[in-house]
């Protein structure tokens, strides 16, 4: 891996820290990136699923997890870590996704991590093979290609300081602020840029010094490489060998901070954690010795930093090592930007033409596009474009359960109150709010709980015995008179349709056992019409390759009742028109028909 | 800093609290207290009868080693091992009541280099411990480089220091080394020396000493000398130093642990001792050192980068008399905090004159923030200013301000507006101006 990113790569954000993720939105738009570079956001104590951001004048939507493990599992490509937990936790995060893998690189924000845990832990990611940046620092960026948090500041100092392009400088540096200044001195006496670290200032990072500069050594881009060290540690002698073995040969220009520190005793503890000089050999001072043998150029004080640099970049140009930039094009954010009241990830009505999930109305309304009404519920409830076998079984439920004559509680409701001389639309609402668990909310329970007895492995026999533990009869089963001698030949139809065009049917393969065993018990305790409709849509989905969590979701957020409540609607309405059409009177239940039972309240 | 010394007595009471866990097969009485004066030791006596039993040791508890050198172990009175409890009381309130000079290096037993004074304030007293030499044993651990080093040595006190080379065994293990290797690896370094006889409990003591180390989160642990006879174990001396990053997960395990200022060092004023208790309480940084508080230049640098570069500068252009202190404030402070920081400053830097009648000089430095409001931080500086104006003025303050980041126009003229109309000589430059140049300026 010779480039720690590239324009592709993406992270997962560790804590919902919002300006820090809204800064690399911008750069992406900046630079003209194609996806955001943050994929996920992990937010272990919050209940939202999304988190907007702005993408130049428009808003996204970065998803929220709770967990590492869930954020890798849905934005596998994130292999970038960007942990931003409290020197608390970063500790048990980076650990966790090194367990998970598929992470190249973790960068870790938190300053103080007991060390014990720290060495532990680089050293784990070491022998993972993972880049560890940090702890204590502010990050890293692949000028052009992804940018970590806050690194650079603000987008104004990222474009002054030439930080939205590759240059042709390797930046390697332990302090963050100085970091930027060196991007800006680098911009105005060289080119910018190709790859910069800040490694951290804490006493044991992830990678150190030689670590990154070996990496840029081999980076075609990185045509030389500047490294600001600091008083404390040996970390600078690594390097030293490495030029010496020729393992480093691009031009090396270096620095270490902290001279004053042989000033004063010991007591004085100059900058970082990781700055305090415990022998003659980590002063200042020796390293910058050390380093000007070893053939590095080491300017005479920070002050002349800059014209080594100008020196140093004019002669790689001279040769033609270094070749002139074309300034690419970039985009300018916004300077006021507004976020929005609320979201649509449906259909959209600004174009020509308004859309459904992307489709222009027209290309799914009249008979000539062959599209039908179970079309139209994939793209506005899933947002998917479904095969015909599933759009079919859509309608083809929506079509059984339109209407079940006017006896149950919902379609009388609705005639109730069509008599009492109210609107279709106050007398369909009134049928529609009967719908609930007890009428139509069949087809919910009858999902979840055979889903759940499927999902672990209960067998018929222990079902019913799980079901009896609940205290309740198992939604989906029974019919009034239907029997399997004289069946519901709307379930036939259902299940005749599924075994013909599903790929397969699990759930109801599994329904059909826990069927054998009740009708033993009782001629009519049959599946029923809702317990095959919830049943088969957890399979429909299952075959489209939804994941079961998210068919869990569909079911807690009641979209298997949506499905009665569109089909139903129709008889209901068909009913209320009926009693409008028969202009019937108001109605009065017969008092005959009421058992009065109303002893006088006591006193109490 | 994350390593942090701590008292004997701490370091003692540590691994008493935890000696079952780490030492199951020694005894160790842990008969140690700690006074700051003689009346303290009678107290502690109505509870601890072997201070009235038993033949007595008493030495200072300050971070300093060289105790015997400096002839501040208290074993004798007409003979070794003779010591009352009443001639250890009289002793240290001899020895607490006046300053004393302690030297830190010797050349055999004369010393070398300057003597510190300081008063004597903490005391640890314990029984005398009759032993043979042969009975002394060292034994040390810390981390060097990437590893974790153990130190051992069959010979124990003076010996070892001046014979080092000859005669400590170091075996060096990595921090992923399982407990069975660290095991393994200590029983196969276990110093020729010690007796066969005594091989297995050496070895045995040494693994859970260094078990200790690791789990306690110990940066340092030295026991010099341990002495073992048969299963009992004394703790002659020790010197120990706390992961103090660690402290979250060992409030438990340590208990209540102070971090005592060395001896000789100046007790920290109350301005630093504000900055950090001020520090301990925010997610951002602000670190206060002075230097040399009559001094003429004074710094406020934002980052723990950038204030060493000013400081590194100042030294090479105006060398460090002139430095008055070393700080920095980061990581996105309030306001607020801001103001209380640029306030102590300004107090400390306001209270005399320049004694050569020279003007002082204050060093508002920074590079280029990442995520810090420069508007924000200066608009704390800002009302700093307003109170301080007259006194600023007074000293002949010349401020100098440089900086970059977010926000860092407004923050400009703002700080410049201000001085401008409380009267105070300013210099305001922005990131076109190299970081330390006004370093420069500043001395021209």
């Amino acid at each position: 891996m010779s480039q720690l990113f590239t324009k592709s790569t993406q992270a997962i954000f560790w804590n919902n820290n919002k300006t820090a993720i809204q800064r690399m939105l911008d750069y992406d738009y900046t630079i003209k990136r194609d996806t955001p570079s943050v994929a996920a956001i992990v937010a272990p104590t919050s209940f939202n699923k999304f988190e907007k951001f702005f993408f130049g004048p428009d808003e996204v939507m970065i998803p929220l997890f709770k967990t590492t493990a869930d954020a890798k599992a849905k934005q596998p490509q994130a292999d970038v870590l960007l942990n931003f937990a409290s020197f608390r936790t970063a500790y048990d995060v980076t650990m966790e996704a090194l367990n998970l893998g598929g992470f190249k690189s973790i960068m870790i924000t938190a300053e103080g991590i007991p060390e014990r845990l720290a060495r532990g832990m680089n050293e784990f990611a070491r022998q993972k093979n993972v880049t560890v940046i940090g702890p204590a620092t502010v990050g890293a960026i692949a000028p052009g290609a992804f940018k970590i948090a806050n690194i650079g500041g603000t987008i104004e100092n990222i474009v002054n300081s030439k930080l939205h392009r590759a240059g042709s400088c390797g930046l390697v540096t332990r302090s963050g602020g100085l970091f930027n200044e060196l991007s800006n001195i680098i911009s105005i006496n060289a080119n910018g840029i190709a790859e910069g670290v800040a490694i951290g200032g804490d006493r044991f990072v992830g990678s150190v010094f030689i670590d990154n500069l070996l990496r840029m050594e081999a980076n075609p881009e990185v045509k030389y490489m500047l490294l600001l060290g600091e008083v404390g540690g040996t970390e600078e002698y690594k390097v030293i060998e490495a030029v010496k073995a020729g393992k480093l040969t691009k031009p090396i220009i270096a620095w270490c901070i902290g001279t004053i520190a042989k000033h004063y005793d010991s007591g004085v503890q100059f900058g970082h954690a990781g700055a305090s000089a415990n022998d003659d050999r980590e002063t200042a001072e020796a390293k910058n010795l050390a380093m000007r043998e070893a053939g590095i150029h080491v300017p005479t004080s920070f002050n002349n930093i800059p014209e080594i640099i100008s020196a140093v970049y004019h002669e790689l140009h001279a040769e033609g090592v270094i070749k002139d930039i074309a300034e690419p094009p970039m985009n300018v954010c916004p300077k006021i930007r507004r976020s929005k009241e609320f979201i649509c990830t449906i259909s959209d009505d600004r174009g020509d033409e308004a859309t459904y999930a992307g489709f222009p109305i027209s290309s799914l309304a009249t008979p000539d596009t062959g599209k039908g009404i179970g079309d139209v519920v994939s793209l506005l409830w899933f947002k998917k474009q479904y095969p015909k076998w599933a759009t079919d079984f859509i309608e083809t439920v929506m079509k059984t359960v339109a209407d079940h004559g006017p006896a149950v509680s919902g379609a009388h409701n609705a005639k109730v109150t069509a008599r009492a001389g109210k609107s279709v639309v106050e007398s369909l609402v009134t049928g529609l709010l009967t719908i609930g668990p007890r009428f139509g909310g069949a087809i919910d329970g009858a999902a979840k709980y055979f889903k759940h007895a499927d999902d672990n492995n209960l067998d018929p026999k222990a079902f019913l015995k799980y079901m009896k533990g609940e205290g309740v009869p198992i939604p989906g089963i029974g019919h009034r008179i239907k029997s399997l001698k004289n069946p519901d030949l709307r379930v036939t139809g259902l299940m005749n349709y599924a075994k013909d065009n599903f790929p397969s049917t699990p759930l109801l393969d599994y329904a059909r056992t826990v069927e054998a065993l009740t009708t033993s018990k009782k001629e009519n305790l049959i599946l029923n019409v809702d317990g095959t409709i919830g049943i088969l849509m957890v399979d429909m989905w299952r075959a489209l390759g939804y994941p079961e969590s998210e068919i869990d979701e569909f079911i807690e957020s009641g979209t298997l009742n949506a499905f009665f409540i569109v089909g139903r609607s129709i008889g209901f309405i068909g009913h209320i028109l009926d009693e409008k059409r028969l202009a019937m009177p108001m109605y009065r239940h017969p008092t005959d028909d009421i058992l009065y039972d109303v002893p006088v309240a006591e006193k109490i | 800093m994350a390593q942090k010394a701590i008292r004997e007595y701490d370091a003692k009471s540590i691994l008493a609290k935890h000696w079952d866990k780490y030492f199951p097969d020694f005894t160790y009485a842990y008969e140690t207290v700690m006074v700051q004066n003689g009346s303290e030791l009678k107290e502690e006596a109505k509870s601890k009868s072997w201070l009235k039993e038993k033949a007595l040791v008493a030495k200072p508890d300050m971070l300093f080693g060289k105790r015997g050198k400096n002839d501040l172990v208290l074993f004798r009175d007409a003979k070794p091992g003779d010591v009352s409890l009443a001639k250890a009381t009289s002793w240290i309130d001899e020895k607490s009541s006046n300053e004393q000079s302690v030297y830190f290096s010797f050349d055999g037993d004369t010393p070398t280099g300057d003597a510190k004074v300081d008063m004597l304030t903490h005391f640890v007293v314990e029984p005398f411990a009759p032993h043979t030499q042969e009975e002394e044993y060292y034994i040390s651990a810390t981390c060097v480089g990437d590893d974790d080093m153990l130190y051992m040595s069959a010979e124990g006190g003076m010996e070892v220091e001046e014979g080092w080379d000859e005669k400590v065994t170091e075996v060096a293990f990595s921090i992923t080394d399982t407990e069975e290797e660290i095991a393994k690896k200590i029983k196969a370094n276990i110093p020729k020396d010690v007796a066969k006889k005594d091989k297995e409990a050496f070895a045995n003591f040494a693994i859970g000493f260094f078990k200790a180390y690791r789990e306690l989160n110990f940066a340092y642990l030295e026991i010099n000398p341990f002495v073992m006879q048969g299963n009992k174990i004394e703790l002659l001396d020790m010197v120990a130093k706390l992961d103090d990053t660690a402290g979250f997960m060992m409030v438990e395990e340590w208990g209540n642990i102070e971090y005592p200022t060395a001896f000789g060092m100046e007790a920290k004023s109350p301005e630093v001792a504000a900055i950090e208790e001020a520090d301990a309480k925010t997610g951002a940084s602000l670190k206060l050192t002075l230097l040399k508080p009559e001094a003429r230049i004074w710094t406020m640098v934002a980052g723990g980068g950038a204030s060493v570069v000013y400081a590194d500068t100042i030294a090479d252009l105006a060398g460090i008399e002139d430095l008055a202190n070393y700080g920095e404030y980061s990581g996105g402070p309030t306001t607020g905090e801001t103001k209380f920081y640029a306030e102590t400053l300004l107090d400390l830097m306001t209270r005399k004159k320049d004694p050569h009648g020279r003007g002082k000089i204050m060093i508002i430095g920074g590079a280029i923030a990442n995520f810090t409001d420069v508007a924000k931080t200066f608009t704390g500086i800002i009302q700093a200013f307003e109170i301080y104006a007259d006194k600023m003025k007074e000293i002949d303050l010349k401020i100098y301000v440089r900086r970059g980041g977010p926000n860092y126009e407004k923050g400009l003229k703002d700080i410049k507006e201000a001085a401008d109309r409380l009267g105070l000589y300013i210099e305001v430059y922005g990131p076109e101006t190299h970081v330390t140049d006004i370093v420069r300026m500043a001395l021209a």
